[in-house]
């Protein structure tokens, strides 16, 4: 079940490795607003409506618990709330579910009784379940279908978020998370900080710090000033861009180390040029599959660059502390001896194997192709059993207007990544730029056609876009990368509505207006 | 998850060798040590028998058999190095050299050395005379070069991209690989991977950049030095090998024995370096 993902563009690589399991008889049903790349290798594509992913999923765990496919011995072992999250359910009739998300109530069905039915099956989703203003409550909808199938923590199944940036899990493992040390120990927990504070001689601040939208808003009420932003793009990645900028270009010192002058590095007070990691550096990341690779450098940097490591500890010795000139290896062998997860990856290992998969507690351990597995032990490895956590629909934040009243939801292109700092810089001959993807029909009730010119519109601002018509939108439903912030400000529509639980704003789902530019001269 | 392996044993030039079950006579013949000349085959793809130079003598069998394909199976007894196999590779070889450009299909050149292949044997050989196809910035199909092996249209297809951009096109000397209604690369169905490249083994298709340093004399193969490393977009974690020379990078590729790649890329991951040299396509 490939949800709210498009991974034929956006994780090419990982989509051989799904087609190699269609190519030997797995069923694959695509879940998505819009028919994408992905979709069209799908034996089923579900074309919810946008935002109804909790309705879905909630109708498909009733149709199951209905048609008697639960997993009960699963559910007994291993999970608990099963009550409440039934009850929860119990409204989502394959009727109901077919109103909220505008899908056929047999293709729920369909659906339900060969996720529960399959001997092995896994849901695997990217950021059309998580940029949401309620995306936590997305992933728990998913969860809660694993835990009623007993489809989780076993070969060939499970939940499968993928992440999008080369090294995304790398950073929360090694601690980048306002709340976590690495090896996702509790900064508040008093032994976790302890054995840090050990290591590194000196006190820790304990109470967890702010998140990234929480940053900016902290920026907005005066009390964040400075901002030291390592390889990251906010001046053109945020949701509600113009308010972003304006909260950026307010703060009283903003330090960029970049490996590229970005706009936001254009906009700060002292630019820091930082080496490329993968290729002119010594180190590690680790990929979506918690695999921890070497990076290694293969040329040397340009000009002044230097390894974000050395200038984080020049930095450090401007500030009295001495963190001397360890190499690489001495920096993940100690993180090693504090992140217990981590511990059996000894450098020699990680050449060695090609990478291994975390946790990896000892030398002698292989590493762990997927997680959960405890869940079939008989004592659940004194573990709490899994909680059902019941959630209901919402649909997306911000409702269709007459003033507004098309649907828009941004994605990726297969030759281009995010902002396009890193994809620019090579000449794609499958690109076309950032446009306004919209279903024939919609265009011809503007007058539009393939390749002109519009306004567009959200209630946060406009820019100009060109139109492409895309008959793989359904009618209501516009799309756009934002792959071009010089060309199209795309974020400048995008909607800032976002998750309290996770912090991510809601880039999947504004509202918009489209009205026709005529040519100068026409 | 534990897999059981069968052994099979067979006798290759007089040797015995036990591979997995499953296994190819070539899988075997590696297993004892002997060097195979392969063309068409290649590790991560699905045997087509195109090319027929990798072909043993089989004991029982009336023809010989391409050792890339033919599965091990007990008690084969297998001949390398017979009058029969150096003859049959060798023609191969020749057929292959006179009516196409190997000038720079290093390894089957030096196949072509050891069974004394002589291509220019033959006198005015069939050859296709059509320019270099360069219809983008990444890479160029020069099929003068090109010997029908089908691993691009495999790479492209089922094998591993599943495109389906390109495919065998024609008929006898006509035979050639081509998109669909042999459009431009552009207008194709083609998206940029460079898997196919990845496989050729003639260099009828190249990466643009390392036949512009062709072009300008500047390639030089043993200044350069590959070094594997992790690609910097997505979260999949595919292993880039950095083909660098004067400090630059001229070319990428992906282990073809690494779990996540097997050897394939995606434009991003294969083409999508160039800021690394601080290159801007504005």
């Amino acid at each position: 079940m490939l949800w709210g993902s498009n991974a034929r563009n956006a994780h090419p690589i990982f989509f051989h490795h799904l087609l190699k399991g269609i190519d030997n008889g797995a069923k694959m049903y695509a879940v998505d607003p819009r028919r994408t790349s992905s979709a069209k290798f799908a034996d089923v594509w579900l074309g919810l409506n946008l935002g109804s992913d909790v309705a879905l999923a909630n109708g498909i765990g009733r149709e199951i618990i209905a048609a008697g496919l639960a997993n009960d011995d699963f559910i007994k072992h291993s999970s608990q709330g099963f009550e409440a999250y039934k009850e929860n359910v119990e409204p989502y009739t394959l009727e109901f579910t077919s109103q909220l998300t505008g899908l056929p109530a047999e293709n729920i069905r369909e659906l339900a009784h060969d996720y529960a039915k399959a001997e092995t099956a896994q849901i695997l989703w990217t950021l059309g379940i998580t940029e949401h203003h309620n995306a936590v409550d997305n992933v728990l909808a998913l969860c809660s279908l694993a835990l009623l199938t007993g489809h989780i923590g076993k070969w060939g199944s499970g939940l499968v978020p993928l992440r999008g940036q080369n090294n995304v899990q790398g950073g929360g493992d090694m601690g980048s998370l306002p709340n976590k040390l690495p090896g996702f120990q509790n900064i508040d927990d008093d032994a976790s900080r302890g054995k840090f504070e050990k290591v590194y001689g000196v006190d820790l601040n304990p109470v967890p710090g702010k998140h990234l939208t929480l940053m900016f808003e902290a920026m907005e009420r005066g009390e964040i000033k400075a901002a030291y932003v390592l390889g990251e793009n906010p001046a053109d990645s945020e949701a509600d861009i113009l308010h972003a900028r304006k909260l950026l270009s307010g703060l009283d010192l903003l330090v960029v180390q970049d490996i590229f002058m970005t706009r936001t590095a254009e906009m700060a007070d002292v630019v820091l040029p930082a080496s490329v990691a993968w290729a002119e550096s010594d180190g590690t990341v680790t990929s979506s599959e918690r695999r921890v690779q070497r990076v290694r450098a293969a040329v040397p940097p340009p000009g002044e660059a230097r390894h974000d490591v050395d200038i984080m500890f020049d930095l450090a010795a401007r500030m009295g502390h001495d963190w001397g000139t360890p190499d690489p290896e001495q920096l993940w062998d100690e993180l090693r001896s504090l992140s217990p997860m981590h511990l059996g990856m000894s450098w020699d290992r990680l050449e060695e194997t090609g990478g291994l998969q975390w946790p990896c507690p000892a030398l002698d351990h292989p590493g762990s192709p997927f997680l959960h597995g405890w869940l079939y032990a008989d004592d659940l490895e004194g573990r709490e059993p899994a909680p059902f956590i019941p959630v209901v629909h919402q649909g997306p934040k911000e409702e269709l207007t007459e003033e507004f009243p098309l649907r828009l939801t941004t994605g990726r292109a297969l030759d281009s990544y995010n902002t396009g700092v890193q994809s620019g810089g090579f000449s794609s001959p499958i690109r076309y730029g950032d446009a306004l993807d919209m279903h024939h029909a919609d265009a011809a009730r503007l007058g539009l056609s393939d390749g002109d010119m519009a306004k567009v519109s959200s209630p946060r601002g406009s820019v100009e876009m060109r139109i492409r018509i895309d008959d793989s939108l359904v009618e209501g439903l516009t799309f756009t990368t934002f792959h071009f912030p010089d060309l199209v400000d795309a974020n400048v529509l995008t909607s800032d509505a976002w998750d309290k639980k996770s912090g991510t704003a809601e880039f999947k789902a504004a509202s918009i207006r489209v009205e026709p530019l005529v040519a100068a001269g026409a | 998850m534990t897999v059981t392996e069968t052994a099979v044993t067979i006798s290759v030039d007089g040797n015995d060798v036990s591979v997995p079950e499953g296994a190819t006579i070539l899988d075997a013949c590696t297993a004892a040590g002997i060097d195979t000349p392969t063309i068409c085959y290649g590790p991560t793809l699905t045997p087509v028998n195109a090319c027929r130079v990798c072909v043993v003598e089989l004991e029982g069998s009336r023809t010989l058999v391409p050792s890339c394909s033919r599965p091990a199976e007990e008690g084969m007894v297998v001949s390398t190095d017979s009058e029969r196999v150096n003859h049959s590779r060798k023609m191969v070889l020749e057929f292959l050299g006179s009516g196409v450009d190997l000038s720079q299909a290093d390894e089957l050149n030096e196949w072509s050395a050891k069974y004394g292949a002589q291509p220019d044997r033959y006198d005015n050989p069939e050859r296709m005379n059509e320019d270099v196809k360069i219809q983008d910035d990444l890479y160029v199909r020069d099929y003068d070069k090109c010997v029908l092996c089908y691993k691009c249209v495999s790479a492209c297809g089922d094998d591993a991209q599943h495109t389906y951009a390109i495919s065998m096109s024609g008929r006898g000397f006509g035979a050639r690989i081509a998109t669909e209604f042999d459009v431009t690369l552009p207008d194709s169905a083609c998206v940029y991977c460079g898997n196919c490249v990845a496989v050729c083994p003639t260099n009828a298709l190249q990466f643009k950049t390392e036949f512009d340093l062709r072009e300008a004399e500047n390639w030089r193969p043993e200044d350069q030095s590959v070094t594997t490393t992790i690609c910097s977009y997505c979260g999949v974690g595919c292993n880039l090998e950095l083909h660098t020379q004067d400090e630059r990078i001229v070319k990428v590729t992906s282990p073809d024995d690494h779990s996540v790649t097997w050897g394939n890329l995606c434009i991003k991951g294969r083409f999508g370096w160039q800021y690394v040299h601080g290159d801007s396509d504005d």
